[in-house]
């Protein structure tokens, strides 16, 4: 690790002009990613840019009944929050599913959103890796990548996105806030991470220097019933081999409105259009949600080791829409 | 740590660390847990993995349990720190969960308990709070304490890994204090 400046802006306006200012700097939030690949030597910044200080740590309800929360607010602050709990359960129940307790206090919304892949390879500087250094090869693709991507990846790279977070924020509909040199703008969450293509070393389509300001939940998934399940290796304290978020409406036994978004499968939370489409308007019974889950995940392509994750996510999402849709009346 | 330090590279920050306060110029690469058992030569926070992997380094930062080898200490600054030597508080009696960690035998090598009794003391606080685990159930009113079994225990433990398997115990030794 080289020697290392740090400043520690008071306002988002500063931290963005600290930013031009210190070239090779890098935000650090709850530093649980930045500092552990810190030490790994993946990350070389000159001059970390501390957010700790800034205004971005509170929760507010906005008028359309759409809830804004800051990017420093703390997952478990977060996944705690009585009004996350109630009306978009899917999002506390994926912080909770995710890292350990002691991790959850110190991570961000932000840096959460930003968590680089868990791929060993990346980690490791004496191997080939794309995303780490462009150009070099992908160390997974003919090595070990049981825990890999099934869907959108690359001949350039095939890791996955490790977020629970990111998976129901984008099932939810949520939309990202952003600071940047240009002012602010908005993207959707499920739009916020990209697929690898020739350019794994971009894991998301934030421009160089601009802030994460805050996420919004919206009020058009307020209050519906949602979820979230995890399939991992061991009960507690693990990356997702697959997980899912859910949110489901239904009306006269018709599905009026759905989400669906996998974990563990892809570059990026994969939204589920293909199943939602066929879904919507659909009687919410057993069978059209098996139709429904296969049109998506026809579209897998398995690699040498990772199959399984297919019939896995299948089966994660058929349990948590069975359990969400209402039981039919009683003929 | 390569580079010579050089200037802009190092920091003054104050810290309270089990209620006495310390200022100190530090690296800013130096994470916590080499401040606490370097600088100040209090060795009972451990390291394990070195990267959140183990729960080892957990020590109390303004009464939340955090990893402390994952926390630069010049983002520290004003912190008021808690680690196992200070669990006690001034007098010479152990915390109640010291002493219940000892009566049910809560260990083998002992490596992990720092952390195990740091995590635990953090981990009542957040379920008295009001904070829900994985575990806690969808119907679980949010906002009242949330009542401890011995699954919530385990998953809120699950940051704290016990290379002797003495898991069991441990959560003996916990429900003992509840
Ligand atoms: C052992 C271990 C197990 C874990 N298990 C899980 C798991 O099961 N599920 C899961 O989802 N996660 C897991 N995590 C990852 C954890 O959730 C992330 O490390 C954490 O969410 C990152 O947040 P942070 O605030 O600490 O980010 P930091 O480490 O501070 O930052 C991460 C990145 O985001 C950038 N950044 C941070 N905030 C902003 C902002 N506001 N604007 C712009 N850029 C920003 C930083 O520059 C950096 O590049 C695990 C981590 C560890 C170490
Ligand atoms: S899968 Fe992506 S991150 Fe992993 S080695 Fe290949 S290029 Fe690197
Ligand atoms: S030493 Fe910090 S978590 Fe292992
Ligand atoms: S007692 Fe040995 S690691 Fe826990």
């Amino acid at each position: 690790m080289d020697a290392l400046g740090y400043v520690r802006p008071g306002s988002v306006q500063e931290a963005v002009e600290a930013y031009a200012a210190h070239p090779g700097a890098r935000y650090l939030a709850g530093g649980t990613n930045l500092v552990d690949l810190l030490k790994l030597g993946v990350e070389k910044p000159t001059t970390l840019i501390d957010l700790g200080r800034l205004p971005l740590d509170g929760t507010e309800e906005l008028p359309d009944g759409s809830l804004r929360v800051g990017a420093t607010v703390r997952n478990s602050d977060l996944a705690a929050d009585p009004r996350v709990r109630t009306r978009w359960p899917a999002l506390s129940q994926a912080l909770l599913a995710g890292a350990s307790a002691q991790l959850r206090n110190a991570a961000t919304t932000g840096g959460n959103l930003l968590q680089r892949t868990r791929c060993p390879y990346f980690q490791d500087l004496d191997k080939p890796c794309n995303k780490r250094e462009p150009g070099s090869g992908c160390g997974a693709r003919d090595g070990v990548h049981r825990d890999h991507a099934v869907l959108g990846h690359s001949a350039q790279c095939i890791a996955t996105n490790p977020s629970d977070m990111a998976v129901a924020l984008a099932a939810l509909d949520a939309q990202v806030e952003l600071y940047g040199p240009d002012g602010p703008r908005r993207l959707p969450a499920a739009e916020f991470h990209r697929l690898p293509g020739e350019h794994p070393e971009r894991d998301t389509w934030i421009r160089p220097g601009e802030l994460i300001t805050g996420i919004v939940l919206p009020a058009a998934t307020a209050g519906l019933p949602s979820a979230y399940r995890k399939a991992r290796d061991r009960a507690s304290y693990a990356f997702a081999l697959a997980s899912v978020a859910v949110v489901l409406r239904v009306g006269d036994g018709v599905v009026a409105q759905v989400g669906i978004a996998y974990g563990g499968l892809a570059h990026r939370p994969w939204r589920a259009r293909h199943t939602e489409l066929a879904l919507q308007g659909a009687a919410a019974t057993p069978a059209a949600f098996e139709g429904a889950v296969a049109l998506e995940l026809a579209h897998a392509e398995p690699l040498r080791d990772n199959a399984y994750k297919v019939s896995l996510a299948r089966n994660l999402a058929l349990d948590v829409l069975n359990r969400l849709a209402p039981a039919p009346a009683p003929a | 740590m390569t580079s010579e330090p050089r200037p802009g590279h190092h920091s003054e920050i104050t810290l309270r660390v089990n209620g006495k306060p310390h200022t100190l110029r530090v690296d800013h690469r130096r994470v916590l847990l080499d401040l606490l058992r370097e600088d100040l030569d209090l060795t009972g926070s451990k390291k394990g993995c070195d990267h959140g992997q183990c729960g080892a380094c957990t020590v109390l930062v303004d009464g939340r349990r955090l990893n402390s080898c994952l926390l630069l200490a010049v983002t520290l600054d004003g912190s008021e720190i808690t680690t196992v030597e200070g669990l006690g508080g001034d007098g010479e009696e152990p915390h109640p969960l010291q002493r219940a960690f000892l009566d049910r035998d809560a260990f083998q090598c002992g490596y992990c308990t720092p952390g195990q009794l740091c995590s635990a003391v953090g981990m009542l606080a957040e379920a008295a709070a009001g904070h829900p685990s994985h575990v806690t159930g969808p119907e679980t009113p949010a906002g009242p304490p949330v009542p401890l079994d011995r699954t919530e225990i385990r998953e809120r433990m699950s940051g704290n890994l016990c290379r002797c398997g003495a898991y069991p115990r441990i959560v003996d030794a916990i429900e003992d204090v509840i």
